[in-house]
C-alpha cells in the first residue's frame, strides 16, 4: 500500500521539482521565457550554442539559476535536518531554527567573517559548524539537566536561539560597516540574495553526503518511535547513532547556514506534511521530505522577490509567516494527544 | 522442565551475580538467574527493589556494574547489540509516541534487528508480522491507528512487536500495569502461553501465583526468595518484603493470597 507508493511519490517530486526551478527562473523583472531557460541550460551544458544574448544568458545562468537551485537545496536540506532531528528527540517541534542550531551557525560565521576568528585560515562553513555543534551541545545540555520533556527541549532551544542571535547582532552591528544592517537581516532571517555556483555546488555536495547517511539510518530513525530504550532493545547503538546523526544534520545546517543564512520553520513544516503523504516510516518519509521542502521553498523564495517587487523580502520573514502557525497547529495536536 | 548444566555453559539468558550501582548505591545487588527454556518466571518485589532495572540488565539496555549476563554462555556485551537483540525481545510497562502509525507498523519495529540497511522488507518479515499479529489477536486492527487503541489492546501491539523480533527471550516490565482485571488476566494468559522463554515483573502477588513457573522476590535490590508460587508465597516472606500479614491457601501449587487488615493501633 503506503510502501508501493514511494516510488511514485519520488518520481513525482522529482518532476514537480524540475519544473518549478524552470518556471521560477522565468519569474522575475525581466522578462525570461522557459525557452530561454533551455537555450542557457542547453548552451552551458554543452549541448548547444548560446542564441540568447550575453546579458539575458547572464540572468538565467548567473543570477537566477544559481538562486533557484540554491533555494531547492535549502529546502532540501533543512526538511531533512528537521524530520531527523524530530526523530532522533522524539520532539515534533525539532527543527534546526528552532532548536537554535541555525542561530549558533550564523553567530560562528559572523565570527569568522567579522571578527576574523581563525586569522583568515578558518573557511566561513567551518565557523558554522563550530557554531552549530555548539549551539546543539548547549542545548542538549540544557534540556538534559531539566528532564529533557517536549517543552524543555523546546525552551532550551528558544533561549539558545536568543543567545546566539543576540551575539551575532551584537557582532554584525559593533563591526561598523556600512553594510551592517542588512547583514544582520541576513544572519538572522535567512536570505537567498548572494547565491552563486560555489554555495549551490558546496550545499549540494554536503546535502548528498547527509541524506545518504541518513537514509543508511532510516531503520535505525524507525526504532527511536518508543523512545531510546526502545531503540536500545531493538539492538541500535544509542549513543553513536545519536552521535553520528546529529553531528550530521549540524554540519548541513552550517553548510545552509554559511550560504543562505537562518531560514526557519522549513524543517518544521515540511516534514509534517510530507508524513500525511507517506507515513512515520523513515525509508518512505526522508526521500519524499526533501523533495517536498526543495519545493516549497523554491516557490516560497520567488514569492519573496517579486511580491513587493522592486523590494525583495527575506525569504526567512516568509517562512516564519508560514512555520509559526504550523508550529502552533503541531503544539496543539500535542496537546491533545497527551 | 529440567533444565541442562545447573550453570557454567548454561543455554539462553543468565543473572550471574549482577549488580548494578545507581547513585552511589546497589539498585541490583548480586542477583542470580536462569530461567530455563520456555518457562515463565514471575519478578516480585516492592517498588524500589530493583525489578525493572534487573530487566534492563537482562536486556543488555545497561551494562552490569558487578557480575556478568550470558547469553548462552557468552557475555551479552559481548555479543552485539543487533544479535541480542534478534534473541531478546522486550515490552516496558508503558509505551508511547506522537507519531502516527498504524498497529502494522507497531508490529514490523521489531524486525529491525533482522533487516540490513538499505534492504527492503522481506517475505520473512512480512510472516513474522503476521504471525505476530494473529497470536495476539491484533489482525483485524492492524490497519487501525496505534492512537486509537485501548491501553490493553496498546500492550497487546507492544507483545506483537516483541514477537516480531522472533525471540527465544522475553521480558516484560508490568506488562498488566494501568489495565483492567479482565485486560490483566487476558495479558497474562498470552504471556505464559507463549513459547518462549519469559520474565516477567509483576506487582499483584495472586496473579503472579496464577501464571508463573517461577517467582524470583526482590528485595533492596537483593533476591530474597526463590522457587514456585507454592514455595516462595508464604505468608512470612510476604510480612517480610512487603511489611503486609496475609493468609494463603494453597491449591495444588497456586496459592491464593489475601490480605488481612491491620490490627487496631493500640498507642492512641
Amino acid at each position: 500500500m503506503r510502501a508501493a507508493r514511494v516510488p511514485l511519490l519520488t518520481a513525482a517530486g522529482t518532476a514537480v521539482l524540475a519544473v518549478s526551478v524552470a518556471l521560477a527562473v522565468t519569474v522575475g523583472p525581466a522578462d525570461i521565457s522557459p525557452s530561454d531557460v533551455w537555450a542557457s541550460l542547453a548552451a552551458h551544458l554543452g549541448l548547444g550554442h548560446g542564441t540568447l544574448t550575453p546579458l539575458r544568458d547572464g540572468i538565467v545562468w548567473d543570477l537566477r539559476m544559481p538562486r533557484t537551485l540554491l533555494a531547492a537545496v535549502c529546502g532540501a536540506g533543512l526538511a531533512l535536518c528537521g524530520a531527523v532531528m524530530q526523530s532522533l528527540l522524539r520532539n515534533p517541534l525539532a527543527d534546526p531554527f528552532v532548536l537554535g542550531v541555525s542561530s549558533g551557525a550564523s553567530t560562528g560565521a559572523v565570527a569568522v567573517i567579522v571578527l576574523g576568528v581563525g586569522g583568515g585560515a578558518v573557511p566561513l562553513s567551518v565557523g558554522a559548524f563550530a557554531g552549530a555543534l555548539l549551539a546543539f551541545a548547549l542545548v542538549l545540555l540544557l534540556s538534559h539537566s531539566l528532564g529533557a520533556s517536549m517543552d524543555r527541549v523546546v525552551l532550551s532551544g528558544v533561549a539558545a536561539m536568543q543567545l546566539f542571535s543576540a551575539l551575532t547582532s551584537l557582532t554584525v552591528l559593533t563591526s561598523a560597516d556600512a553594510e551592517t544592517t542588512r547583514g544582520v537581516m541576513f544572519w538572522l532571517l535567512g536570505s537567498l540574495t548572494g547565491a552563486d555556483w560555489t554555495a549551490v555546488v558546496l550545499c549540494a555536495a554536503v546535502l548528498a553526503v547527509v541524506l545518504a547517511v541518513c537514509l543508511l539510518n532510516s531503520a535505525t530513525l524507525d526504532a527511536f518511535t518508543f523512545g531510546e530504550e526502545a531503540a536500545a532493545a531493538l539492538g541500535v547503538r544509542v549513543a553513536r547513532t545519536r552521535l553520528v546523526l546529529l553531528c550530521a544534520t549540524a554540519l548541513l545546517t552550517a553548510a545552509l547556514v554559511s550560504c543562505a543564512g537562518a531560514i526557519g520553520f522549513v524543517g518544521l513544516v515540511l516534514p509534517h506534511a510530507t508524513r500525511a503523504l507517506t507515513g512515520t516510516a523513515h525509508a518512505r518519509l526522508l526521500p519524499v521530505t526533501v523533495l517536498t521542502g526543495a519545493v516549497f521553498l523554491v516557490w516560497v523564495d520567488t514569492l519573496a522577490r517579486t511580491v513587493l517587487d522592486p523590494r525583495e523580502i527575506p525569504v526567512g520573514v516568509v517562512t516564519s509567516l508560514i512555520g509559526v502557525p504550523a508550529f502552533v497547529a503541531v503544539l496543539y495536536r500535542g496537546r491533545r494527544r497527551a | 522442565m529440567t533444565g541442562p548444566a545447573a550453570d557454567g555453559t548454561a543455554p539462553g539468558l543468565r543473572a550471574g551475580r549482577v549488580g548494578r550501582r545507581a547513585g552511589g548505591r546497589f539498585v541490583v545487588d548480586g542477583v542470580t538467574l536462569a530461567p530455563r527454556p520456555g518457562e515463565t518466571v514471575g519478578l516480585l518485589g516492592p517498588n524500589g527493589s530493583g525489578k525493572s532495572t534487573l530487566l534492563k540488565l537482562l536486556a543488555g539496555v545497561l551494562g552490569p556494574s558487578a557480575g556478568v549476563v550470558t547469553l548462552d554462555g557468552r557475555p551479552l556485551a559481548q555479543v552485539g547489540r543487533r544479535a541480542a537483540a534478534r534473541r531478546i525481545a522486550t515490552v516496558d510497562q508503558h509505551a508511547y509516541t506522537q507519531n502516527e502509525l498504524t498497529v502494522r507498523e507497531v508490529v514490523a519495529l521489531g524486525r529491525i534487528p533482522h533487516r540490513r540497511p538499505w534492504s527492503a522488507v522481506s517475505g520473512d518479515d512480512a510472516r513474522a508480522v503476521a504471525a505476530a499479529l494473529a497470536r495476539t489477536g491484533l489482525t483485524a486492527l492492524a490497519d487501525r491507528s496505534w492512537h486509537t487503541l485501548s491501553g490493553g489492546e496498546r500492550q497487546r501491539a507492544q507483545i506483537a512487536r516483541a514477537l516480531a523480533q522472533e525471540p527465544r527471550e522475553l521480558l516484560l516490565d508490568e506488562p498488566t500495569n494501568h489495565l483492567d482485571i479482565q485486560h490483566q488476566l487476558d495479558l497474562l494468559e498470552l504471556i505464559a502461553g507463549l513459547p518462549v522463554t519469559t520474565v516477567v515483573a509483576l506487582h499483584d502477588l495472586n496473579l503472579a501465583a496464577l501464571y508463573c513457573d517461577r517467582l524470583l522476590v526482590l528485595a533492596g535490590g537483593r533476591a530474597v526468595a526463590e522457587g514456585t508460587p507454592g514455595e516462595v508465597l508464604t505468608p512470612a516472606l510476604i510480612e517480610r518484603v512487603y511489611g503486609v500479614r496475609a493468609e494463603v491457601t494453597d491449591d495444588g501449587g497456586r496459592p491464593t493470597i489475601r490480605y488481612l487488615r491491620r490490627p487496631p493501633t493500640a498507642d492512641r
